[in-house]
């Protein structure tokens, strides 16, 4: 057995940003500077703590834990901890790190805010919430920092709380999020009852290790589902709502009424992600009973097309990045759920990276710009914001899975696990993974090409701003080769054993990442460069070779009439969903308001108040006016009752006397 | 004896401020603030002194009172009674800084507030029904007083409806009482020989069980006779908002667990799954109305009623872990609703001058820190993790599965309750300090770009608050302990059926 007591140490890894948030909720709103160094401080001790848990779970990548009691409940004990494997420390590594570059971002990003200070303390909260959810070794311990990091996420979405749109939109996501963390907590509450613990590790006896067997094996079953199956699915139903899965994504896009940095780190690097995380953590859960595992994978896959179809019809640079995310959450799902933990993990790393790189980009883009985020309004970026184009192009392409970058290697995983498991999903996949390229080529030329269209004059960002936008660039592209050179799905998951690679599967993820990036480019390269108001300088030539490239090789046509149509109705019909399900969720908050009236007004005012209570009050007081009026104080009126009473007592003993 | 000085204190301090000459102030406010800080005091050593693994009725004061009838003064505590004296110590201190602003009758009001507070340590250290009784109805007069003549919004039909509850629960209980005294035929009231040797017969239990339990679940809101409530709370003063929601209500709870549940254990299990059904009636209830609420205090009104749901199932449970989550609620709800009040009647109230949602115009730029702390208040209040409320329902929802009586049904309206208790709360959050007023901007009456900040009192008040309901969230293992070991002979008790001492 290892030595875990000398593991503790690393609850200072979320307990450094807290700290750091206490200290910048106390001091002076006007001290900003000293609220982005307070910041920056605590992560930063947090990243090197990190590290060196990555380091040393590298070299010995084996499950350590550290574990106390945190109360008597019942008649059981309910324990917290901390937890080292791989699969937290990669996940600490990565969170800080890119958390690290994100406060270094907002530091100037938010300079000209009045309320940095509050700001950094929000992210700082947040900051704790999550690493403190990566290295909790209780399913209880994560519930309540996936709550501190809801929270969080409320406030910071709600940070420019004087525009209406986002106080409804923080108001939205912390609703949305929540029902899923019911179906969390239920699921918490149902494994307890089976187990009597909430510990993942605990030599043998934890969730993760006996708890399991104990769920499958003796589990009682409700409303005829098994426990397995039950509890399972009920912590899914958690990460659905945290991860933006369909259909409790409906919060995501909305959320992008926060300030970038908060998009970039939240909303696509870190946040969301922890439902994924969750799910990879209890993966052994969703093992006993592999219905909840389709579940997963079928919900993810779905969510990839979908989300990925949705973002082709988007004109908010922030919201096709959102709905992207959306689509890269579902696909990492369809990771765990084909693949087990390796290849979903691997892509979620990937993912966090480039998704950060693309949503500081285009904050950075949005900043240059004046503030314009309509992708047909912005144009020819690639002129005035070189650097921040570079980089975002990298972004990009790792999200496309071209080859050789990030994306391309931990995507290529995922669908060939789906190849071998599941094949229908493997095509759901490649779809979504078309969608992705498609758009992704239709926002860079919309943004990127052609002539400028916002007013003023786009500027590039200053070196605080595309600095950190210049490393995680390099991850963007690099990460996923040297992840995969060292065999990253192995030390994720030491069970996972990579499917043989398929040569059908290489050629069909290339041909739809290539294909959606040429299609997308066929469709909007050229209409930027025809539609910008000057003539193009080849048409005055005229040549024929113009003519073809003008009228795009006739593509245009085929196009309209083919893939076109098909994509509109697709496109179309999942905007249509969308709507519905907006409708559906609007239905049900207003039938609950309903209720609420009619129980308000109708029973507890009407029913026991006015006609129960009152009602039986002024019975009792009409009733006393009987008996009132025989005091009311006229002589003659005792008089007469007195000559009444006499008479009567009179009878009375004159009744007796016999 | 030392927890007994809690009663004595306060019925000193109570005279000795009702004698004071009402111009005298501060001496008046001095004076009351010392007597609840010593009765928080009193109550915190006599916890520090009582020994945990012992168990059972500790510090015993015994003295014969009526012995023709078998009366006795006889109190002493528990693990339960030390936990609620506690609570009722901190929102009696806190109660007196909510009230520092208050000087019309100012001697009378606090006398009231602290007779009121001496009933209500009294009930908590009965060890005899008659006795428990006396101090039960002790704590209803002063109720009257304080909302009659300090209160608000109808503030005489809310005192007289309280006050018609509160005795009709005191009939019930009263009858219930003869009832026990007779059908033990020990010639005693004694609540521990009660509980040790009168073996009431099933029939018995189950017949007198409903009387005495609805007789104390009136005080604790049960549904559908919670209406007093939000009435009472909104028509009350803050000092007075807070006691009743703080401790009276709990009051209620209390007697329902020692009395009825303690003493008639196989009433209580044959009646457990309606209790069951009628709690969850209140948690859902109680949240549905409080979201359509248009007066913000009214809100906080319905939101006791749904938490004390939450009491009233962990009671129905009949097991350890369902029964400390129900003493956790009440030491949970009672600082958490004390601090809503305060916050809502006491320091929004006394700067806006109304309460209605519509008027309040973007407070959140207008009284931050006080907006803050209410949304803090309020994530507390819907169970974030953290705070009291999250152990508290923990407890009570996994006793609520763990007791094979329940339907799951009572489970998933109890979840769907937590989330109309988080949707409603977020939205009057939202109407509150974040929405635009469409009424309240009238050019002519500007509201103020700030209002005047938080004073010393109401300071020490909400942060003493705000750091219980905190500290039991996120350290609960002390008073879980102590509930424990107060709740193991009922427990031992219900789990045999037949009684053991």
């Amino acid at each position: 057995m290892p030595d875990n007591s000398c593991i503790l140490w690393i609850a200072a890894i979320p307990l450094c940003p807290l700290i750091a948030a206490a200290v910048i909720a106390l001091i002076k709103p006007s001290w900003k500077r000293a609220a982005v160094g307070a910041g920056l401080l605590g992560l930063g001790i947090s990243l090197v703590l990190s590290l060196y848990a990555l380091k040393l779970n590298i070299e010995n990548p084996a499950t350590r834990f550290y574990n106390f009691q945190w109360m008597q409940l019942g008649g059981a004990s309910v324990d917290f901890g901390v937890v080292l494997d791989p699969l937290s420390a990669s996940m600490v590594a990565m969170v800080t790190f890119i958390g690290f570059l994100i406060f270094f971002y907002s530091g100037n990003y938010m300079a000209e805010d009045p309320d940095q200070t509050r700001f950094f303390y929000y992210l700082s909260l947040f900051a704790a919430g999550m690493l403190g959810l990566i290295i909790a070794n209780s399913l209880l311990l994560l519930f309540m920092c996936w709550e501190i990091v809801g929270l969080a996420s409320y406030l910071l979405i709600g940070f420019w709380y004087r525009k209406p749109s986002a106080a409804a939109a923080a108001k939205k996501a912390f609703i949305t999020t929540r029902i899923g963390d019911l179906g969390l907590f239920i699921g918490l509450l149902w494994a307890f009852k089976e187990t009597g613990t909430l510990l993942f590790y605990n030599n043998g006896t934890g969730l993760l290790e006996s708890g399991v067997t104990t769920i499958a094996t003796a589990g009682e079953p409700l409303f005829g589902i098994s426990a397995a199956a039950g509890i399972s699915t009920l912590i899914f139903i958690g990460a659905v709502g945290k991860s933006g899965q369909f259909p409790l994504h409906i919060w995501l896009p909305d959320a992008m009424e926060g300030p970038t940095p908060v998009s970039a780190l939240i909303h696509a690097a870190t946040m969301v992600a922890a439902g994924v995380f969750l799910v990879a953590r209890t993966i052994v859960l969703f093992q006993a009973d592999t219905v909840s595992l389709t579940i997963v994978a079928w919900v993810g896959g779905i969510t990839a097309l979908f989300a990925g179809l949705i973002a082709i019809g988007q004109n908010d640079l922030k919201r096709i990045l959102a709905y992207s995310t959306v689509s890269q959450l579902g696909m990492m799902m369809l990771g765990l759920g084909v693949g087990g933990t390796a290849p979903g993990m691997f892509h979620l790393l990937s993912h966090a990276f480039f998704k950060a790189l693309l949503f500081l980009g285009a904050g950075s883009i949005i900043h240059g710009c004046h503030g314009e985020q309509d992708i047909r309004k912005l144009g020819g970026v690639l002129k005035s914001m070189p650097i921040t184009t570079a980089c975002y192009l990298c972004g990009a392409a790792a999200l496309c899975a071209f080859p050789l970058t990030s994306g391309f290697f931990s995507k290529d995983e995922i669908l060939l696990c789906a190849w071998t498991s599941n094949r229908p999903l493997f095509f759901v996949g490649a779809a979504a993974a078309f969608c992705t390229s498609f758009y992704m080529m239709r926002q860079i030329c919309y943004v990127f090409f052609g002539k400028t269209r916002s007013h003023g004059h786009p500027h590039e960002s200053p070196w605080p701003i595309t600095a950190p936008l210049a490393i995680l660039a390099i991850f963007a592209l690099a990460f996923g080769g040297i992840a995969k050179h060292f065999e990253i799905a192995t030390y994720l998951d030491a069970e996972f054993t990579a499917p043989h690679h398929s040569l059908t599967v290489t050629v069909v993820s290339l041909a739809v990442a290539l294909g959606g990036l040429l299609v997308g480019f066929w469709v909007y390269g050229f209409r930027r460069t025809l539609s910008a108001t000057e003539p193009d300088a080849i048409e005055k030539v005229s040549s024929p070779g113009y003519r073809f490239l003008e009228n795009r090789g006739y593509l245009d046509e085929l196009y309209a009439a083919t893939v076109g149509a098909l994509w509109k109705w697709l496109a179309f019909a999942a905007e249509m969903i969308d709507a519905f399900l907006l409708v559906f969720s609007e239905l049900i908050v207003l039938g609950v308001r309903q209720l609420s009236n009619l129980f308000a007004f109708r029973g507890d005012r009407l029913l026991i108040d006015q006609w129960s209570f009152d009602g039986f009050c002024q019975t009792l007081r009409n009733a006393s006016f009987v008996t009132t009026r025989a005091q009311n104080g006229y002589l003659t009126n005792y008089l007469r009752f007195i000559a009444l009473g006499a008479v009567l007592l009179g009878v009375l003993f004159w009744w007796s006397a016999f | 004896m030392l927890p007994l000085f809690t009663v004595i204190l306060s019925f000193v301090g109570a005279l000795a401020v009702g004698l004071t000459p009402p111009e005298r102030l501060r001496t008046i406010r001095w004076t009351a603030l010392i007597t609840a800080l010593l009765g928080l005091i009193t109550a915190a050593f006599a916890t520090l002194q009582y020994h945990i693994a012992d168990g059972g009725y500790q510090s015993v004061v015994s003295l014969p009172w009526v012995t023709s009838l078998g009366i006795q003064f006889k109190s002493g505590v528990d693990g339960i009674s030390l936990s609620l004296l506690l609570l009722t110590g901190l929102i009696a201190f806190c109660g007196v800084l909510f009230s520092w602003d208050i000087e019309h009758r100012a001697n009378e009001f606090f006398a009231f507030f602290l007779a009121l507070i001496g009933g209500v340590y009294g009930v908590f250290l009965s060890l005899d029904l008659v006795m428990l009784f006396v101090f039960y109805e002790i704590a209803i007069v002063p109720k009257y007083f304080l909302i009659a003549i300090w209160g608000s919004t109808r503030r005489e039909y809310a005192a007289m409806k309280l006050v018609i509850y509160s005795f009709t629960s005191s009939s019930l209980i009263f009858f219930s009482l003869l009832a026990l005294y007779f059908g033990a035929g020990l010639n005693t009231f004694d609540l521990t020989r009660l509980t040790t040797e009168a073996h009431y017969s099933q029939t018995f239990q189950i017949v007198v069980f409903p009387i005495v339990f609805i007789g104390f679940a009136v005080l604790a809101g049960m549904w559908p006779f919670h209406t007093w409530a939000p009435t009472g709370h909104v028509a009350a003063p803050t000092a007075a908002s807070m006691l009743l929601a703080g401790v009276v209500m709990k009051l209620g709870a209390y007697g329902c667990l020692r009395v009825a549940i303690g003493l008639l254990p196989l009433g209580a299990q044959h009646w457990a799954q309606w209790i069951a059904v009628i709690a969850v009636i209140n948690i859902l209830y109680g949240a549905l109305i409080a979201l359509v609420q248009s007066d913000f205090k009214f809100v906080i009104g319905y939101s006791s009623v749904s938490h004390m749901g939450f009491v009233l199932l962990g009671l129905a449970t009949l097991n350890t872990t369902g029964l400390n989550g129900a003493v956790l609620q009440m030491f949970s709800h009672g600082v958490i609703g004390a601090l809503l009040f305060a916050l809502v009647g006491g320091s929004i109230y006394r700067r806006t001058h109304t309460r209605q949602l519509a008027d309040f115009d973007r407070l959140i730029d207008r009284m931050p820190t006080i907006a803050w702390l209410f949304i803090v208040a309020g994530l507390a209040s819907m169970g974030m993790p953290g705070f009291s409320g999250f152990v508290a329902e923990l407890h009570v929802l996994i006793g609520a599965w763990q007791q094979p009586l329940f339907s799951v049904w009572i489970l998933v309206v109890a979840g769907l309750g937590i989330i109309v208790t988080f949707a409603y709360t977020l939205i009057k959050i939202h109407e509150a300090f974040f929405r635009r007023s469409a009424t309240a901007n009238d050019p002519a009456h500007p509201l103020p770009e700030k209002y005047p900040p938080l004073t010393c009192p109401e300071t020490v008040a909400l942060v003493v608050l705000i750091a219980a309901a905190l500290g039991v969230g996120l350290y609960p293992k002390p008073l879980i302990e102590l509930i424990n070991s107060g709740l193991a002979p009922l427990v031992a008790a219900l789990a045999t059926g037949a009684v053991t001492p």
